[in-house]
């Protein structure tokens, strides 16, 4: 089973970047891909840039209603996600813990939902 | 069919649902991985018993035979659904777990040494913190202890639309997320382990102080929480924070009688008559809380219901509420702080203090409760504040707190209580003043 883990913190929470503790959190993030992969349950998973290059569609109407920012304006933003393949959601529950932002941040897991084929 | 064997039949069901639909319904959720459907077939089994147990007696094992019968059931519903969407390979597998029902049970009742106790998975899944905590006490409640929906609605004072919501809303997130049907590993036992107890303890005390309504105890909850622990001492025995909730709800029962006047008035514990208490359970909590300290043999740490139990036995222990050996509880409050940081802990520790070292040490410790304004809607932090300046001989002020406190009371009997205390102290003031 999918499930997609979504990593969120505050824009100011967690150390900053060219920070020793910047470096040591790179380096774990590093390590949870290497891990997640060599389990076999990794399918994706991309960083995002920040929510100041984020923009926002709308259709109304038939038109097309695009503005500058994040849907929501709320503290903590998406900043990127995994995509994993395990048993169940102790298993996924498990992985998101490891991620390194979890310790700042929180880490949202969802199921994908499976469309019939 | 004799009027009179269908009476008992039906006499019979429903004690067999009381003990076994735990059992049964755990066995058949290990099957199917399904709620909804193991709920539905076992209930289909239940009216298939109705019928059919005045006519040919009831089986060697009931539970046995309901199991059996549900499988089928079960098995016929899943060929129904599946037959509409009409998948070769889905229809395959039913036929193979027809066949596999067919040989391990074609017995159809005669013993239930056969059926595998699933119901430590059950329990931990009903209670898996990825749920609502409302929802967590409603599906453990209507899938381990067989209560009906109607039922749990009316013992938490809801609607039975909202309960039913609930149910399903955990149900739906248990198949949407896939929380599995398992018992944690050893990694996360400890964690998971105190969110089952956490469920059974809030299940005890809603019955035990009732927050809502005309009633102080509302025995049946009790008496549910009692035995879901027993049935996770069987399944777990040796583990210290299972014994020790045991041995918890054990001394709090023991003052059941003394607690609730026969108009229903709340007693509190310096005024309960201790003759009342009920010695037997006192002395099997005891002895269960001294085993889970002293045995080796018992697995995992001190907790906070074991820290609890202590103290419960302390009062039990006090042939009167003056002898009460307040040192030791005011220890164990510290004691049980370094495991559950809340403001409700300080605030009962406070009053241990206030009778062990004084009034005013124990007004000293709830001064940050009050600055930090955690508890400022909670009744008893003003009843414990009235009381200790009462004590200190601030009466004027005691009767503010005292006021708000009967403001915040949600409960009839605690409220006039509280009125009675407030209506006392107004009245000496007035007599001062004259």
């Amino acid at each position: 089973m999918q499930y997609m883990l979504l990593i969120y913190a505050a824009d100011d929470a967690g150390p900053k970047p060219g920070t020793p503790e910047f470096e040591q959190v790179m380096k774990g993030y590093y390590e949870f891909t290497s891990e997640v992969q060599n389990a076999g349950a990794f399918v994706a998973g991309q960083p995002l840039q920040g929510t100041n290059t984020a923009s926002t569609v709308r259709v109304r109407n038939g038109k097309s209603e695009i503005t500058d920012g994040p849907f929501a304006e709320t503290r903590e933003v998406l900043g990127g996600y995994y995509l994993i393949d395990v048993d169940n959601l102790d298993d996924a529950l498990e992985w998101a813990a490891k991620i390194p932002t979890s310790g700042y941040g929180s880490i949202e897991v969802r199921p994908i939902m499976e469309l019939p084929s | 069919m004799k009027s009179k064997d269908v009476a008992s039949t039906h006499i019979a069901v429903e004690q067999i649902v009381r003990t076994q639909w735990g059992r049964v319904l755990a066995a058949l959720i290990a099957q199917f991985r399904d709620f909804d459907l193991a709920e539905d077939a076992l209930q289909d089994a239940l009216l298939a018993a109705l019928s059919s147990w005045p006519k040919n007696g009831l089986p060697n094992s009931p539970a046995a035979w309901l199991l059996t019968t549900a499988k089928r059931r079960a098995i016929d519903r899943l060929r129904r659904l599946k037959t509409a969407s009409d998948k070769q390979g889905e229809l395959q597998a039913i036929a193979d777990m027809a066949q596999d029902c067919e040989h391990t049970d074609d017995d159809m009742g005669d013993n239930d040494s056969g059926i595998a106790d699933e119901r430590l998975r059950l329990m931990f899944t009903c209670c898996h913190p990825a749920l609502p905590e409302s929802s967590k006490v409603a599906l453990t409640l209507k899938s381990v202890t067989g209560m009906t929906t109607a039922e749990i609605a009316r013992a938490f004072l809801v609607s039975e639309e909202t309960m039913a919501q609930r149910i399903v809303r955990a149900k739906r997130k248990i198949k949407a997320a896939n929380i599995p049907y398992a018992v944690p590993s050893e990694d996360n036992l400890e964690e998971r382990l105190h969110s089952v107890l956490s469920v059974i303890y809030l299940i005890y005390n809603e019955g035990y102080s009732a927050t809502h309504g005309e009633e102080l105890i509302r025995k049946d909850l009790c008496t549910e929480a009692m035995r879901l622990t027993e049935v996770l001492l069987e399944l777990m025995p040796n583990e210290r924070e299972v014994l020790g909730l045991l041995s918890l709800l054990l001394l709090h029962t023991s003052r059941h009688d003394a607690r609730c006047s026969i108009n229903g008035k709340l007693i509190t514990l310096e005024q309960q008559d201790r003759t009342l208490w009920d010695r037997e359970l006192i002395k099997r909590g005891v002895s269960l809380l001294i085993n889970t300290l002293t045995n080796s043999s018992c697995k995992g740490k001190v907790g906070a219901y074991q820290i609890q139990a202590a103290i419960s036995a302390a009062h039990a222990a006090a042939a009167t509420y003056e002898q009460t050996n307040w040192r030791e509880i005011s220890m164990l409050y510290s004691k049980l702080y370094e495991y559950q940081p809340t403001p409700v802990v300080m605030l009962n520790g406070a009053v241990a203090l206030s009778f062990a070292h004084g009034a005013e040490a124990g007004l000293a410790a709830i001064k940050q409760l009050e600055d930090e304004g955690s508890l400022t809607r909670y009744q008893p932090f003003y009843a414990a504040k009235a009381d200790m300046l009462c004590r200190t001989g601030r009466v004027d002020e005691a009767i503010v707190y005292y006021r708000q406190a009967v403001e915040l009371s949600k409960n009839a009997t605690e409220r006039k209580y509280l009125s009675q205390k407030l209506d006392r102290l107004s009245e000496s003031l007035e007599r001062d003043r004259k």
